[in-house]
């Protein structure tokens, strides 16, 4: 498999505190990677780095062989790295419609237009086709302000979506989902991702949700890679027990993996 | 949107033809209240994307200056040609300004634009070449070698006002509803997802800023050649709060608002002045505040409402 992203010694300093130190890992085109790590692991600072909304203090992000280090988020956005974000990042006064075609709108356009009409038939009709593909279609005309949590984190996903990445990161993408939700939110995003051949890596504290959908699992601990590998093997590593998941979780990782 | 711009070009027509028949005071009164709501309308553009300036005087003083000094040094006449001046020299130096401007929000923003006017103010107030705080007298216009004299006077720079109000009225009816239009309220909205969805939120407010100065000096130069003088309280930052008045009061979710809040702040101060000539400003305050108590997006809501069949 050809890697797709690679990170070598990445790290980012906040002063004295170190977020991220001597990140190495690889994702390779069209593999699905967990991320898992407890609070201030630095899961999402290596998100952060990868996008373009951090600096690295030093290290190298290669994206297909090239650089992206000092790249912005939209420029990286447009190499073909997506991302959605822990707290759904939308336009909240604005309804599910309009966000969407904000983004057809700004992922058309290099240049905006001036005077053409965003709200037209042909793009109205794209926007619904991708609120359907997501279910999220009957929230079409409501504003985002007042949608569930689970559809919110489902707009944000489908907008990240928008520009066909190569490479998607979600950052707990279930985080704040209601509990029967979270199956069906991630089949529903799974289901595009495997449409689309998108790599993706997701950050997640829901082992259940890590076991069932990842192909590849990687353990941050204070900053650092603390295990990466098969989601069983990562899962049963001792140190992974003792310093991210605790000793007591009872998942069968193995069936969870054939479950998906 | 073909019926949109159909109503807009009616609406001048007969706002053009009413012109023959007004009283000269309401045609100069209207002439102002059109040369603001040209500035206002620019503001509108940065009022959605979460912008408010304090400093639309800067562009409005520059662009009545443009006129008034052209006419002097260049002598030259040509109403066109002083206006298209005004607008070119505003949207150079908004090109200067706005880069620094676009990366300050909130009250930063407004501080800011608030500030550069004030430095426009300040060097024209020191400047006895341009009339210090007295300002001049502008030389009166002429439209393809025509010169308007007696009732016809004012008539000039009420036609050139409206014309330019249906040209920007269109622009900015269509502009609202463009990606850039949209792009606007999703900056406001989460700058964030804009910059994550690939677009860049300074160029946004950038272009919007040059638009805004665009229509500002495009108002200035019309008031001067409307008033037949200009003086530096155009760039006062009072002049600047008369138009983030204005825009609170018609509102800034239609193009019609600004034009709306214009008739209505002129007829408004005009009326509350003969009434009351020592607390006029009381009038006015007052009325701003029922407005933003009851009509909270301003005096369009109103029309919105009606036509949406919502209850008042």
């Amino acid at each position: 498999m050809s890697a797709l992203l690679e990170t070598r010694s990445l790290a980012r300093n906040f002063g004295a505190v170190t977020a991220a130190a001597d990140i190495d890992v690889t994702i390779n085109a069209g593999e699905i990677v967990g991320v898992i790590g407890s609070n201030g692991a630095g899961k999402t600072t290596f998100i952060n780095m990868v996008t373009g909304y951090l600096a690295p203090s030093s290290g190298e992000i290669l994206f297909k062989g090239k650089s992206i280090v000092g790249k912005n988020p939209r420029q990286v956005m447009r190499a073909g790295i997506c991302r959605s974000f822990q707290v759904a990042q939308l336009f909240p006064e604005l309804t599910v419609l309009d966000n969407v075609l904000i983004a057809y709108g700004i992922m058309k356009h290099k240049i905006l237009p001036l005077m053409s009409p965003l709200a037209t038939k042909a793009n109205i009709q794209q926007a619904e086709q991708l609120l359907e593909e997501y279910g999220i279609t009957s929230y079409m005309a409501e504003t985002v302000v007042t949608l569930p949590q689970g559809v919110r984190k489902l707009l944000d996903i489908a907008l990240a979506m928008l520009r066909k990445p190569e490479i998607l990161l979600l950052d707990e993408p279930t985080s704040g989902v209601a509990i029967d939700d979270k199956f069906e939110l991630m089949d529903t995003v799974m289901r595009a991702v495997r449409k689309s051949g998108a790599a993706v890596l997701f950050v997640e504290h829901d082992m259940e949700v890590i076991a069932r959908y990842s192909t590849r699992l990687i353990a941050f601990y204070d900053g650092r890679v603390l295990a990466d590998g098969a989601v069983s093997e990562v899962m049963n590593d001792e140190k992974v027990k003792e310093l991210v998941t605790g000793h007591h979780l009872d998942i069968d990782y193995e069936q969870e993996v054939q479950h998906a | 949107m073909k019926y949109a711009t159909t109503m807009i070009i009616g609406a001048g027509i007969a706002l053009l033809a009413a012109g023959l028949f007004m009283p000269g005071w309401l045609t100069f009164l209207l002439t102002l209240a059109f040369a603001k709501g040209l500035v206002v309308m620019g503001l509108l553009l940065l009022m959605r994307a979460g912008l408010v300036s304090f400093g639309q005087g800067l562009y409005y003083c520059l662009g009545a200056y443009c006129v008034g000094i052209a006419g002097d040094y260049f002598e030259t006449q040509n109403a066109l040609l002083l206006i298209l001046l005004a607008v070119v020299v505003c949207v150079a130096l908004a090109a200067i300004i706005g880069l620094l401007l676009c990366r300050y929000r909130d009250i930063f923003f407004a501080m800011f634009s608030m500030a550069f006017s004030m430095i426009l103010y300040g060097v024209l107030v020191k400047s006895s070449a341009f009339g210090s705080s007295d300002g001049f007298n502008v030389k009166p216009p002429l439209l393809f070698g025509w010169t308007p004299t007696g009732e016809s006077g004012p008539f000039l720079a009420y036609g050139l006002a409206v014309v330019a109000l249906v040209g920007v009225g269109i622009f900015v009816w269509r502009y609202l509803r463009s990606p850039m239009g949209y792009a606007g309220e999703a900056v406001r909205e989460n700058e964030i997802r804009v910059e994550y969805l690939g677009a860049s939120v300074r160029r946004i407010i950038y272009t919007k800023y040059l638009l805004a100065a665009a229509m500002a000096g495009l108002g200035g130069g019309i008031t001067a050649l409307a008033a037949g003088h200009i003086d530096p309280e155009m760039a006062y930052w009072t002049t600047s709060g008369e138009f983030v008045f204005i825009a609170l009061m018609g509102g800034v979710g239609h193009a019609a608002g600004p034009v709306i809040g214009a008739v209505l702040f002129e007829l408004l101060r005009t009326y509350a002045f003969q009434i009351s000539p020592y607390t006029w400003q009381m009038i006015l305050g007052i009325a701003l505040l029922v407005i933003i108590l009851y009509l909270p997006k301003g005096v369009w809501s109103l029309v919105e409402r009606v036509t949406k069949g919502k209850p008042l």
